[in-house]
């Protein structure tokens, strides 16, 4: 599913600083896996690139195998609305947007129509057992209740793989419990899923751990018998 | 096309600050009102002197004798000379483009020289020729003017102005065939005349007693003097031409040099129509200038909130662009409610401006006098022109912001640090 290839990265703001160097990385069909590392270690970086939200220097990264290189904008877009479900550390809702459109507005660029797109956001919001907040605002939402929407948004396109940045940073120990529990019954569903974390309840849950240290792969834990 | 979704974003991001929006469209709307006002109070001064000058040919010249400037044939310079009756006849005999003449001479006015019953008053008192209809339309609104059995006959009758009528009738009785007094000597009135408001050559029409100018010759005793000439040119003639030619003539005929440039006064309507012309178009560049450097100051304000509120959105459009929209989408998303903004505050402007200027012609300049302005209004092509500026700059406006938010990047965005 993702294949990385001696992927590089520096950033020349100032100082030139070489943030990813060589990673070599694959990431079958219906994985879940966790990266983590130190701040700085580069794995936001990775995460950027890997969701077409950043470009790299030198490298191959095939995903689904598509070589995602040197795409226009209009094409990087299409590629992230199609192939990727974002999820963010701070949810990023749309504040004067309820549920229901929120979760639909990967559907709106897609141009479906609206009738057609609240149906389906409103079937997966039905998922995430949010139904009677439909039409809610996302300042009347809790934190748990905000980032199963978000998830709702990511899987409402139907990606090829969900990259998670942070996903619990945001939510008590409680509710990340719960959102993590989401994501794994989403992830048993066929769906890849890519976590970047720091925190270890997190990370244990996952599949594989891939610990990044200053810009290289430092380990890859294969976790047997996962199960939460 | 009409898209309700596009259409939705671009209201709610509109209504989501109302007082910014407000401010921000109110630049737009003061810019466009002032460019209408403006417009209007110039068209309407321009149809007000018009329309006062309305029934003066516009082809006439007038022209009349002073002391000359050089000596010549023996005579020496300075000399006084006047037209007389012989240069009418010879004008009109070797000027084919000439089209109607008239002389013009000048009475006494004395203090309440013009008497009927008891009511008096003080009024100019002009001789004209039948001929003077055709310079300046008398507007009769009672009897006839003077006519060619008048002059020839040399009879007593005048023409009375309308404000004559109304000083000396003041219960406004039928004044044809009335004997009025004129310094001293009885006419009987055969018209009442309105004249041409707006212009004068001594006195208006409105204002004096006009009589056949040989009754007027021959009052004066003065033999057959004319103290000025009115001429017309026939239509496709240039009356500037057509007046260097009748002062060549009469120069000619009345031992005057040729190179004199002091012995014949003279002027035509066609200089002054032109004068007006460009006046007018000055007022009206004035008018553009003024009024869109302020809509310009609009614009400039409607782009600088833009500004702020894409950086203010950064989040947003970062996260829209994550989920998949295309540069493209965010352009027309920016540039949308850059237009929408600038047409609805516009529309209002260019609405409330008409309504005004409407309002004003209706409860104040229809029932003033004495007002310079007549029908204020902007024409539909000016309403068109300022409609289609206004969406242009509205696009404009929102160019900058665009490009602003095309340069978020999606992390950048996102990211929490």
């Amino acid at each position: 599913m993702i294949d990385l290839k001696g992927v590089n990265k520096t950033y020349y703001g100032g100082a030139a600083l070489h943030v990813l160097k060589g990673i070599d990385l694959h990431i079958a069909q219906g994985e879940m896996v966790s990266i983590m590392g130190a701040s700085g270690s580069g794995k936001s970086t990775l995460l950027n690139i890997l969701g077409i939200l950043d470009t790299y220097d030198t490298g191959e990264y095939y995903l689904n195998n598509l070589l995602i290189r040197n795409l226009s904008e209009t094409k990087a877009a299409e590629l992230r609305n199609k192939m990727i479900g974002f999820i963010f550390q701070s949810f990023n809702l749309i504040n004067f947007k309820n549920a229901v459109e929120n979760v639909a507005l990967p559907l709106y660029y897609q141009g479906i129509s609206r009738r057609k797109r609240n149906n389906i956001a409103l079937e997966y919001l039905d998922r995430m057992g949010l139904k009677d907040w439909a039409h809610h605002l996302p300042s009347e939402l809790s934190g748990g209740q905000k980032q199963r929407v978000a998830i709702a948004r990511a899987l409402i396109a139907k990606p090829q793989i969900i990259l998670a940045d942070e996903p619990t940073g945001a939510l008590d120990s409680k509710t990340s419990e719960e959102v993590i529990q989401i994501l794994r019954e989403v992830n048993k569903e066929g769906m890849t899923m890519i976590i970047v974390t720091h925190e270890h309840s997190v990370a244990n849950a996952t599949d594989k751990i891939i610990r990044l240290k200053d810009g290289v792969i430092e380990s890859i834990e294969v976790q047997e018998g996962c199960l939460i | 096309m009409f898209d309700l979704d596009r259409f939705q974003e671009i209201w709610v991001t509109i209504t989501r600050n109302k007082v910014r929006s407000f401010l921000t469209g109110f630049g737009v709307f003061w810019g466009i009102f002032m460019l209408v006002i403006m417009m209007g109070a110039g068209t309407g001064l321009q149809r007000g002197m018009m329309k006062g000058i309305k029934g003066f040919s516009t082809n006439s010249c007038f022209m009349g004798a002073a002391p000359t400037g050089e000596a010549y044939k023996g005579f020496k310079k300075g000399r006084n000379w006047s037209m007389r009756n012989r240069d009418l006849e010879i004008l009109q005999r070797s000027i084919p483009e000439l089209d109607v003449l008239s002389p013009v001479l000048w009475g006494g006015r004395f203090p309440n020289n013009v008497v009927y019953g008891d009511n008096s008053g003080t009024y100019s008192v002009r001789g004209l020729h039948a001929n003077y209809q055709f310079i300046e339309n008398p507007f009769l609104t009672q009897g006839r003017f003077i006519n060619e059995i008048d002059i020839v006959q040399r009879r007593k009758v005048c023409v009375i102005g309308t404000k004559v009528y109304e000083d000396l009738f003041p219960t406004r009785g039928n004044p044809i065939g009335r004997q009025l007094r004129v310094n001293g000597i009885y006419f009987q009135i055969i018209g009442v005349a309105e004249g041409v408001q707006g212009m004068q050559l001594g006195a208006r029409t409105s204002e004096s007693v006009s009589i056949p100018f040989t009754t007027m010759q021959q009052i004066n005793n003065q033999g057959d003097v004319i103290h000025m000439i009115a001429a017309t040119a026939k239509p496709g003639h240039s009356v500037k031409a057509m007046e260097e030619r009748m002062k060549e003539i009469l120069k000619a005929n009345n031992d005057i040099s040729p190179t004199d440039t002091q012995a014949i006064w003279s002027f035509n309507m066609e200089e002054q129509f032109n004068m007006f012309s460009y006046l007018f178009l000055g007022i009206i560049i004035l008018i553009w200038i003024v009024g869109s450097g302020t809509l310009i100051a609009g614009i400039v304000g409607v782009s600088n909130i833009m500004l702020v509120t894409v950086k203010e959105r950064t989040k947003e459009i970062g996260v829209r662009r994550a989920l998949g929209a295309k540069p493209k989408t965010i352009i027309t998303q920016i540039m949308s409610e850059s237009l929408v903004l600038t047409s609805i505050a516009g529309l209002l402007g260019l609405s409330f401006g008409v309504l005004c200027l409407h309002l004003a012609d209706v409860y104040w300049l229809q029932k003033a006098e004495n007002v310079f302005l007549s029908d204020p209004m902007v024409s539909f092509g000016t309403a068109i022109g300022s409609t289609i500026i206004l969406l242009g700059s509205g696009l404009l406006a929102g160019l900058l912001p665009a490009a602003r938010a095309l340069k978020i990047k999606a992390i950048d965005a996102i990211r929490e640090e």
